[in-house]
């Protein structure tokens, strides 16, 4: 097991948001995080980094992370790719690709990341002096995942890649994370509105309702089973 | 003509300095979106151990290194001890901490070294140089001194792995921990190189005004001038509009009849307030929006 999580739970000042979860990710697995708003996902991928308040057991190669500092989480080889892309927007696409590997010191290791993420996302080496904030949502969405990237992360966390972006866009995007899930081997953690994509994406799901997770089990049983997907997850 | 030149470079002269001081504003500024008030009380304080070392006998340039180090130690305590703690709180706490800390440095300084005024020697001396009577040896060394640390510092931000990673701190400090930054120590780092920074200022203007606990008042207030001129958003905004207020200042003081050396601090002010009222982002700055 990669990580293993054991009776989570999450408070914003005195509001709990996550009631004790559990769940667990393999390594180089894929698992997608499904529910309505609300429910807890993004507070899920939050607490994981440390971002919240927490009570409960939190391991990552058999480290307890609970109490420990976003930074040094993220040094353990966890990278977020938070809601709203976290876009360093007035330092350039190359400065914020640097920043992803700003932990680390293997300075031609990081030169061939560099090469790497601009053969995965094109786009970004076209643009490598340009200010990020004048991206387009897509591009900044690669932008994140590319800086992600940059750390050589165990575990990517991924909250809601797909938002904001055209439904094709979408499509060439989950495209792009299975190859790197496959060439790379790194773990994802991905929430994701997209239930269809994220199912065909992941191996394994769990759904979130108010805090606690209501269903554990394998992407493929979840699609197969239509009294799951018109209850909870509407289609 | 040979009058006008000679204010000019007096101007640039003080300019670095000013230019120098809203650098050290503008960088704390960018961390904590607050005005540093006590940044002119650092300078002072760190100028008097300079002179402290040089009354033991200390050569000039080890006295000045000596007291850069503990200006940037200084800074580093000051962030980790007083701002750290209160880095949530409403802007007026820190507001509130600033003032204290001026009137704190400001007394501490008065207590320790007493309020008469003492002269503070020049590394370059105050002859004409070259024999040109344009501009002295000493106002030459400041221009010089004050271009030669904000390329260090040009370079610092732009080039090194930390500067990056300081800039990403202060700009998006939720980000940067994500890519696994120390923010907290980003900003002590700021601290210290802002305290250093002002020390430096401190050292090259003391010659002209003499060293006093008041000395950096009007000092500051030419450097938040040049700071709001330039843009609070930019670092190279900033040092421009410390130079050109310090030209606009000494031009002012020589050509308006009625301005002379008693109205030319007020120059600053109206500098602040008519750039405020037109560009209130400073020449340089970055409008920033933000969403409520």
């Amino acid at each position: 097991m990669l990580l293993e999580v054991q009776n989570l739970r999450a408070f914003y000042g005195q509001t709990q948001a996550l009631h004790g979860i559990d769940f667990g990710l393999d390594v180089g697995g894929v698992t997608t995080l499904l529910g309505a708003n609300g429910a807890g996902k993004t507070t899920t991928l939050r607490a994981l980094c440390g971002m919240l308040r927490t009570s409960g057991d939190i391991r990552f190669e058999g480290r307890p992370l609970n109490g420990r500092a976003t930074e040094d989480i993220v040094r353990l080889g966890i990278a977020h790719v938070p809601e709203g892309r976290g876009t360093f927007t007035h330092l350039t696409v190359e400065e914020n690709l640097r920043l992803g590997a700003i932990t680390r010191r293997d300075h031609a290791a990081i030169a061939a990341d560099m090469e790497r993420v601009y053969a995965i996302f094109p786009r970004l080496h076209e643009r490598n002096d340009q200010q990020a904030g004048t991206l387009s949502g897509g591009e900044q969405q690669m932008l994140a995942i590319g800086r992600a990237l940059m750390l050589r992360p165990k575990l990517l966390l991924l909250d809601e890649p797909s938002f904001g972006l055209a439904p094709l866009l979408v499509q060439e995007l989950f495209e792009i994370l299975r190859r790197i899930n496959r060439d790379t081997g790194v773990a994802m953690l991905i929430v994701e509105q997209n239930v269809t994509l994220a199912l065909d994406l992941a191996q394994h799901a769990y759904l979130l309702e108010t805090g606690r997770i209501v269903i554990d089990a394998p992407s493929q049983k979840i699609r197969e089973d239509e009294t799951v997907r018109r209850s909870y997850l509407g289609y | 003509m040979e009058l006008f030149l000679h204010q000019v470079l007096a101007g640039l002269a003080t300019g670095g300095i000013y230019a120098c001081l809203a650098l050290a504003v503008v960088m704390i500024y960018q961390a904590i979106d607050n005005f540093n008030f006590a940044q002119g009380e650092m300078a002072m304080f760190s100028t008097f151990i300079a002179w402290q070392l040089l009354q033991w006998g200390m050569p000039f340039w080890a006295a000045a290194l000596a007291a850069g180090v503990v200006a940037f130690a200084g800074g580093v305590a000051i962030e980790r001890i007083v701002f750290k703690p209160i880095r949530t709180a409403s802007p007026l706490s820190h507001v509130v901490a600033f003032i204290a800390l001026f009137a704190i440095l400001n007394s501490t300084a008065g207590f320790i070294w007493d309020f008469n005024v003492k002269t503070f020697p020049s590394p370059f001396g105050s002859r004409p140089l070259l024999g040109s009577g344009l501009i002295s040896t000493h106002d030459a060394g400041m221009i010089v001194v004050t271009v030669a640390l904000l390329a260090f510092l040009y370079g610092f931000f732009r080039y090194t792995r930390i500067g990056l990673a300081m800039r990403a701190a202060a700009a998006h400090p939720a980000s940067a921990q994500l890519v696994g930054i120390r923010v907290g120590w980003m900003m002590a780092l700021g601290w210290g190189m802002a305290a250093a920074i002002g020390a430096v200022a401190g050292m090259m203007i003391a010659p002209v005004v003499f060293l006093e606990p008041n000395m950096m008042l009007g000092i500051l207030l030419y450097g938040f001038a040049g700071a709001v001129v330039g843009g609070l958003s930019s670092p190279g905004g900033a040092v421009a509009g410390g130079f050109a207020v310090g030209v606009i200042e000494n031009l002012a003081g020589t050509f308006v009849p009625f301005v002379g050396r008693e109205l030319k601090l007020t120059i600053a002010l109206v500098l602040i307030v008519g750039v405020l009222m037109i560009r209130p982002s400073g020449l340089f700055g970055r409008t920033v929006v933000s969403r409520v």
